[in-house]
């Protein structure tokens, strides 16, 4: 009699490759968004197993910020061609010029918001009916009720009092011409779910998630990198430290955790025993109490 | 290391968002800046003190201003497991949103308040555990500090649930009496309560076995999509994407094609592109056959069976999830599993009143929340089982064809 036990990774897995495949089996023209972070690395070799021995069937779309750490954009497009998939990128910075949007502006000048221009304009370019990405529920509050085939009106936007129901493992992806459906294969994975995986597979990541030396500027106890983005004032403390990424998205609103992990395993650790949420502690523009500062002061961060 | 997926049902302030909170907070689910925005937000308390129940609620949120009440996903673990809590609204108004939540788990927690014992809510959440057929049902009795951690409390309320349970059909329930305020019998075992012998909550969630939940015997596999690669070592490569939703698959297997009945040989069975002896549930795979034959999405993969169905005329439940009344005569689009045909509702047999389960014939139009029995015709033959039988293959949906909203869930039998 064989054993007929799987563990939560091989379940989460299986579940994400289901839905994987409900989207390339219900929609036309699906994409999957690729920002260069680990949820959406983990979307990419969800989407290889699920699919294999064939390619991908959609493309991998990057909309790029023009912020963003130049390792991820080596990994991008390293990652693309290994996967064998075809991979759109299309620019923040022309959809400003094109559209004469205004830029954010202060200190760690923000194109989050731009983003979603571009992100439309490149839906309609390629008439996307399904755009994959790497959200997951227990990331913040809102998150946590969104449904994993979520529907988007023809401005992207998300009406919690409209969600369908999902019941068991029966989704629902037909539209209206102009609506986009948003999938979140991942959304019942947590963040521990999603570095155990990474080990697991032995998926190699961008090196800024390894601890590295690199020069930051400490705002509000945040460590943000120097870059050309950000604007340097007088009196700003800048320093060299020994940091890795948690998470990783714009230069410009993602702090770094001082840290000396060099392996998964020792990132593993470090999570399992952080008492900070990944929200809390990377992003800038997300306010972090002062309970978290004292106990990361405790902690000897600082 | 295994995943337990269960909800919570209860009606307004039997303790639910107290219960998950407390959950959360004794497994050190929390994370320190997530307690401070509640720290903040616990204004009513004294120093120091947190209200549990703020974890959960955006819900509360929600409720005040007066914006529908979805489900919310929660995510803990323990040294033993993982558990993902549908944390649902228990008002009659959402039982859509209860059935939404109950519809994946492997276990009900249903709060009783012990000042109230066994009430109407107490009794419309387990019909619809029973309805669904969530294979565990947990009655916590809550508030026990309030009754003194009384004995006789205890044992009234374990009686009148048993009576309704034998009379749903409802198979293993366990009882636990807590307090899900001060955590008695939750993490740790209570000694305010010496005459309890069971378990605490957390153990049994822990420990309850659900892999005898999943069938073994009879095999279900929907085709999701056709992997055809086409490349030059891959010429003639045709695989078939799907899960296993019961079951298992293995090389040399008869199987028939269903719904149009095919027979055929298993030639291969892979998960994630590397070959394996067997394939099971609930393993995504893909299968391969000695035939060329057409199979596309929505054919259903079956080995030998007594109990599956073919045809174009089904009964089911459904829940009615819609704005729109059902009427008989409409149309949908029926979807079970990877399968979406054309259906009419040809009959509606009778309204199932959620509170007391006495089948109504005569009725008031089908609106929100109704559960009603009906007779589906579709334009073409579908392979299903009972949900009771074999939930994995016997539940549905019905889609709005113009509007595109999901309208029922249907359990079909
Ligand atoms: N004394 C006592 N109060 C409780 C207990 N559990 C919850 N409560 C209180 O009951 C009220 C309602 O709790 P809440 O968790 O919001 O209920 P919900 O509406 O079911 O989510 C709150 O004031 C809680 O503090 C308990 O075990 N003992
Ligand atoms: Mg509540």
């Amino acid at each position: 009699m064989p054993q007929h036990t799987l563990n939560y990774l091989d379940l989460l897995e299986a579940e994400s490759i289901h839905i994987m495949r409900e989207v390339a089996g219900q929609f036309e023209r699906p994409c999957l968004l690729f920002s260069g972070g680990k949820d959406s690395i983990t979307l990419v070799q969800l989407a290889l197993k699920a699919f294999k021995p064939g390619k991908i069937p959609f493309p991998l779309v990057h909309i790029d910020t023009g912020h963003n750490f130049p390792e991820a954009l080596e990994y991008r497009d390293r990652m693309a061609k290994e996967a064998g998939a075809k991979l759109i990128v299309r620019k923040v910075e022309d959809t400003i010029k094109a559209r004469g949007l205004k830029e954010a502006g202060g200190k760690f000048p923000s194109r989050n918001a731009l983003q979603s221009y571009t992100l439309l304009d490149t839906i309609e370019e390629f008439g996307f009916d399904a755009c994959i990405g790497g959200a997951r529920r227990d990331e913040e509050k809102a998150r946590a009720k969104e449904r994993i085939f979520s529907v988007r009106d023809e401005f992207g936007q998300w009406d919690p009092k409209k969600q369908r129901p999902e019941l068991w493992n029966l989704y629902n992806g037909m539209i209206a011409k102009g609506e986009n459906v948003r999938v979140f294969p991942i959304s019942n994975w947590v963040e521990l779910d999603v570095w155990n995986y990474i080990k697991r597979e032995g998926i190699q990541l961008p090196s800024i998630y390894f601890t590295h030396e690199r020069e930051v500027i400490i705002h509000n106890e945040y460590l943000v990198a120097m870059s050309e983005f950000v604007r340097v004032d007088e009196g700003d403390v800048i320093v060299k430290r020994n940091v890795r990424y948690r998470t990783v998205g714009d230069m410009t609103c993602t702090a770094a955790v001082a840290s000396t992990a060099a392996t998964i395993d020792d990132i593993i650790k470090e999570i399992q025993h952080t008492n900070i949420s990944e929200r809390g502690e990377t992003r800038i523009d997300d306010q972090v109490s002062e309970a978290a500062m004292e106990d990361r002061k405790k902690n000897g961060y600082f | 290391m295994d995943l337990l997926r269960f909800i919570t049902a209860g009606s307004v302030d039997d303790g639910k968002s107290t219960l998950i909170g407390r959950l959360l907070y004794d497994t050190d689910s929390i994370k320190v800046d997530q307690l401070e925005t509640i720290l903040k937000q616990s204004k009513n308390k004294s120093e120091g003190e947190i209200d549990l129940a703020l974890f959960t609620d955006g819900l509360r949120a929600e409720r005040e201003q007066g914006i529908t009440i979805d489900v919310a996903y929660k995510y803990f673990a323990t040294e033993k497991r993982k558990f993902i809590i549908a944390d649902a609204p228990g008002h009659i108004q959402y039982t859509r949103n209860m059935v939404t939540g109950a519809s994946n788990s492997d276990l009900i927690i249903i709060l009783v308040d012990a000042r109230l014992g066994v009430i109407e809510q107490t009794r419309r959440h387990s019909i619809i555990a029973s309805l669904l057929q969530i294979p565990h049902v947990v009655v916590t009795i809550n508030k026990m500090d309030m009754v003194n951690f009384s004995e006789e409390v205890y044992n009234t309320i374990v009686a009148d649930y048993s009576k309704m349970a034998d009379m749903l059909k409802i198979k293993d329930v366990t009882f636990i009496p807590i307090s899900a305020l001060n955590g008695d019998n939750i993490v740790n075992p209570s000694i305010n309560t010496p005459w309890y012998k069971g378990e605490t909550l957390l153990n049994l969630l822990e420990t309850i076995n659900i892999t005898n939940d999943i069938n073994y015997e009879e095999s279900r596999f929907p085709v999701q999509f056709v992997i055809r690669p086409q490349s030059e070592d891959l010429h003639d490569y045709r695989g078939y994407a799907g899960k296993v939703l019961s079951g298992t698959y293995k090389k040399g297997d008869v199987v028939t094609i269903l719904p149009d009945g095919i027979d055929s040989t298993i030639k291969a069975v892979e998960v994630h592109g590397i070959e394996v002896d067997e394939a099971f549930a609930p393993q995504s795979a893909v299968i391969r056959l000695t035939d060329d034959i057409d199979i596309n999405r929505g054919d259903l993969i079956v080995k030998k069976s007594n109990i599956l169905k073919v045809s174009q005329e089904i009964e089911a439940t459904l829940c009615w999830m819609d704005t729109k009344p059902l009427v008989v005569g409409n149309k949908y689009l029926l979807q079970v599993q990877s399968k979406r045909v054309r259906c009419v509702i040809k009959e509606i047999n009778y309204k199932l009143d959620v509170n007391t389960l006495v089948k109504h014939e005569q009725f008031d139009p089908v609106g929100l929340n109704d559960v009603v029995h009906v007779l589906i015709k579709t334009a073409s033959p579908i392979a299903y089982d009972s949900y009771n039988t074999l939930r994995a293959n016997g539940g549905a949906i019905l889609i709005d064809e113009t509007a595109h909203t999901t309208v029922a869930g249907c359990m079909l039998s």
